[in-house]
């Protein structure tokens, strides 16, 4: 196996996964951003925590792979295992410093919808809904977005606000009664965007291997910004990627 | 929104002695009246009543509103059966890695039916402001977003204390309680083994509650346990016992969901849409004679691997 034989997936995971730092609680959703924990928690952040929005509280790996975070492997070995409103209590409270979410549109200043798609008066797709989606983005200390890359879901404003980021930019979070929390990168399939600290604009920070700035505007229906000093992803390093496919043996979210 | 005199009165004329509920499914759902909010226990896939679920739509109950933290297929059977048109969730479809139902999108999107959609923590403070009989609870999420804009019911409000802007849900009391446990006595002392989802909170909000069990027990059983009852008899109108009362579902400890079952339905659901899902109903819930001949459609081998995949957990 070289570094050069990874997947996409592959690529965002170990993306995601730095952005954990050692330490941290992190409100833990299903497919990469599980991938992404365990593998930072294997690495760099050895002492980082997990919660789940059901109520379970893990500070080690389940021992069978997880599909949704009800699952009875991910019962086993929990530190606890309370309500949903103790989880998302303790979101609340303020003790989470990263969640983690996915969305099908996103828009410049980071909000998500999972509701909507074409308004909700007459939607073409009437998706699943928030979920704790709304509640992650509201209340984490920092919010982490995992998404596909593509015009029609990277649009200039969100058909619907399931999920609140930076609203239209400046102070609306601390207008609207959100003092603090945000989203601080969304890690697609072309790059990793950031959010400039005073407008809440996102920007381009790194592009992955391979892409250019050019194809990340492309795919993006807003004028993007781009970092002076935009970069490249850094691929998983071998030991990252056995540890991946120790967590996701089948490839089923990977492959 | 029924005052807190109403809500009361309630109850206050429910028999709340100690005495024993044992009854069949089919008379346990004779409890609840067209009309009824009907709030399901459990979450997503893991501890649906789906027994009561099933008998729900075979005695054709209608005009139901039904809640749930996060609705999986029940949703799109009780549909489906035009049992409801309106369900309160916070997600809403068979699972992450089954895509969209397209049983949700198809009422929704026609404006068939109303996906009245609150967030996650919204749900479970609102069956909490319920639990603990006040009318409101004040939450700091969902603020900014469209998902408020379209819930009249929620109010803003400047705290008292802190002059913080926050928002204000409407307790939610339901009609009716669906709960299903891995162990109750007669008399409806109901303890459950994993997560406790918000089954406690809706179970105390609720004024009357159904109770489904995997096993009756002695209340000696339950007093051998006391910190592991969740729900006390007096707040119980019905127990019925239904060993594999969650399938396709799953229950702590004794069975995984059946996945084999599960992946067939969504191929259906996801092929054939309603006709499909209709389909389904015919042949699962109308056709069986009772929630042992579903099980034995369903299949023994099926029953088999889940239990086994189900009981693994703990036993090694």
């Amino acid at each position: 196996m070289t570094d050069a034989d990874y997947t996409m997936a592959e690529l965002m995971v170990a993306a995601a996964a730095r952005e954990i730092r050692d330490g941290e609680v992190v409100f833990v959703g299903m497919r990469l951003p599980l991938l992404a924990f365990l593998l930072a928690k294997s690495t760099h952040a050895p002492r980082a925590l997990s919660i789940y929005e059901n109520g379970i509280i893990r500070a080690t790996p389940s021992r069978d792979p997880v599909f949704t975070v009800s699952d009875p492997t991910n019962n086993l070995g929990a530190i606890q295992t309370g309500s949903a409103l103790d989880a998302l209590g303790i979101l609340q409270r303020g003790r989470v410093d990263l969640g983690f979410i996915g969305g099908a549109e996103v828009d410049r200043y980071g909000n998500l919808n999972t509701s909507y798609i074409g308004g909700w008066k007459r939607p073409a797709v009437r998706l699943p809904g928030s979920g704790g989606g709304c509640d992650i983005a509201s209340l984490a200390g920092r919010l982490l977005i995992i998404m596909a890359h593509e015009r029609r879901r990277f649009k200039a404003r969100v058909d619907y606000v399931t999920s609140p980021g930076y609203g239209d930019g400046g102070d609306w979070r601390r207008r609207m009664g959100l003092p603090r929390g945000g989203p601080a990168a969304v890690i697609t399939t072309l790059g990793v965007l950031r959010f400039d600290p005073e407008g809440g604009e996102m920007y381009l920070d790194a592009c992955h291997p391979g892409v250019t700035p050019e194809q990340v505007q492309a795919a993006t229906a807003w004028p993007l910004r781009v970092s002076p000093q935009v970069g490249v992803t850094l691929p998983p390093t071998e030991p990252e990627l056995r540890i991946i496919r120790q967590y996701d043996p089948q490839g089923f979210w990977t492959r | 929104m029924p005052s807190y005199l109403e809500l009361r009165r309630r109850m206050e004329e429910r028999d709340r002695g100690l005495r024993e509920k044992v009854v069949s499914l089919s008379e346990a759902c004779r409890l609840i009246r067209d009309g009824d909010h009907v709030a399901v226990g459990g979450c997503h896939y893991s501890r649906t009543p789906s027994a009561m679920i099933w008998e729900i739509i075979r005695q054709q109950k209608r005009n139901l509103t039904f809640s749930r933290s996060i609705t999986s297929t029940e949703g799109d059977l009780l549909l489906v059966a035009g049992a409801t048109r309106h369900i309160i969730t916070s997600w809403f479809s068979p699972a992450v890695t089954y895509g969209v139902s397209k049983v949700m999108r198809h009422y929704t999107q026609s404006g068939e039916a109303r996906f009245e959609e609150w967030s996650h923590l919204s749900m479970g403070l609102r069956y909490r402001a319920g639990a603990m009989g006040v009318p409101f609870i004040p939450i700091r999420t969902m603020m900014g977003s469209d998902v408020i804009r379209q819930l009249p019911e929620v109010k803003e409000l400047e705290c008292p204390y802190t002059g913080e802007k926050l928002v204000l849900l409407p307790a939610l009391n339901p009609d009716v309680a669906l709960i299903h446990v891995q162990r109750a006595d007669p008399y409806g002392n109901g303890q459950w083994d994993g997560l406790p989802f918000m089954d406690a909170d809706i179970a105390l909000a609720a004024t009357r509650v159904i109770i489904t069990t995997e096993r009756l027990v002695s209340n000696e059983q339950i007093r051998r346990a006391p910190d592991q009852t969740r729900i006390p008899f007096f707040c119980v109108d019905a127990v019925v016992e239904v060993p594999y009362g969650c399938v396709p579902h799953e229950c702590y400890g004794l069975y995984e969901p059946d996945f084999d079952h599960l992946d067939e339905y969504v191929k259906v659901m996801m092929g054939q849409g309603v006709e499909g899902v209709q389909g389904y109903l015919r042949e699962y819930v109308e056709g069986p004679a009772s929630w042992e001949e579903f099980l034995a459609k369903v299949g023994v081998q099926h029953l088999l691997k889940i239990s086994a995949a189900g009981r693994r957990m703990s036993y090694d």
